[in-house]
């Protein structure tokens, strides 16, 4: 079980660039239909500079450049089978669009157990910067361990 | 609502989906790089202890950030988040909410704040979030 010595543990930083294609794969996907991310006029319209990324999409870019796939979870020992996500935040500190180049920080900032050890909850804290070192967002995530019980 | 400023108790995030599929399912997991497969591979769920495939969270939330930006820029959202109370069924039709809560001073502008919800057609609530908005 993961215990508080994950506290501060630091995973591979990831890089990755905000794809054109990728971004539209991702927007029919959901049926996204708004122009602001898919007219590059409309974008610099509302005051981009290119066209924007949806609230979410921070969450798929790490994902989708990670040189190890769910890393944080290998490095702790927890089994994806038993993983569930409890909540997911996201602040946005400047924009993100189309051809940025992001690095993601991975970092444990918490560990709390539930329901007398049952389910731990790992919160991930991923600050992410761009190209240009401007730190466009910070993004947490909580994971839900179910725990085996002891047989 | 770029014309005029909203009140408290406004209701200005509202969006239904359509149900959703496997193969919604197995095109978000490309689509996002969440390759888990609990969310698409039956077999793994099972073994997993549950009784079908059920959708990423993500996807859940990201219908629910695409009600918000139908209703309010992109630009405008300073926090997103939001906490899965519910597993998302196969065949669930998803109703995305946002009412105004507070409206408040921030960081050296007017904001509001919207307490966010997805539901399914039988009103069990999937999501319940937040998202902070400068006006």
């Amino acid at each position: 079980m993961v215990d508080q010595s994950a506290v501060g543990r630091e995973f591979t930083p990831v890089t990755a660039r905000v794809e054109p294609g990728r971004l539209r794969f991702f927007l029919d996907t959901l049926g996204e239909s708004n122009r602001v991310y898919r007219d590059e006029a409309a974008a610099q319209a509302a005051g981009f500079a290119a066209a924007p990324v949806p609230p979410t999409y921070l969450f798929c870019l790490e994902m989708m450049d990670a040189t190890v796939p769910f890393e944080f979870l290998t490095a702790l020992g927890i089994d994806l089978a038993r993983v569930l996500h409890g909540e997911q935040r996201f602040d946005y500190h400047a924009p993100v669009v189309v051809g940025d180049v992001l690095t993601f920080r991975p970092r444990v900032s918490g560990v709390t157990d539930k329901k007398g050890g049952a389910m731990t909850l790992i919160v991930v804290d991923t600050p992410v910067t761009n190209q240009n070192g401007v730190h466009v967002a910070d993004v947490s995530r909580t994971i839900v361990v179910r725990n085996a019980r002891p047989s | 609502m770029s014309a005029g400023i909203p009140a408290v108790g406004d209701r200005i995030v509202h969006k239904e989906f359509p149900p959703i599929t496997r193969h919604r399912l197995a095109l978000y997991c490309g689509a996002s790089g969440d390759h888990n497969p609990i969310h698409v591979d039956i077999d793994f769920a099972k073994q997993a202890g549950f009784p079908d495939v059920f959708a990423h969270g993500m996807l859940v939330m990201g219908y629910l950030g695409q009600a918000l930006t139908d209703a309010v820029g992109p630009s405008r959202i300073r926090s997103f988040s939001t906490r899965f109370a519910a597993i998302t069924q196969l065949g669930a039709q998803l109703t995305c909410e946002g009412t105004v809560t507070e409206l408040i001073e921030q960081g050296g502008e007017k904001r509001a704040k919207l307490a966010l919800t997805t539901k399914d057609q039988n009103g069990e609530i999937k999501l319940a979030g937040e998202a902070i908005i400068a006006l």
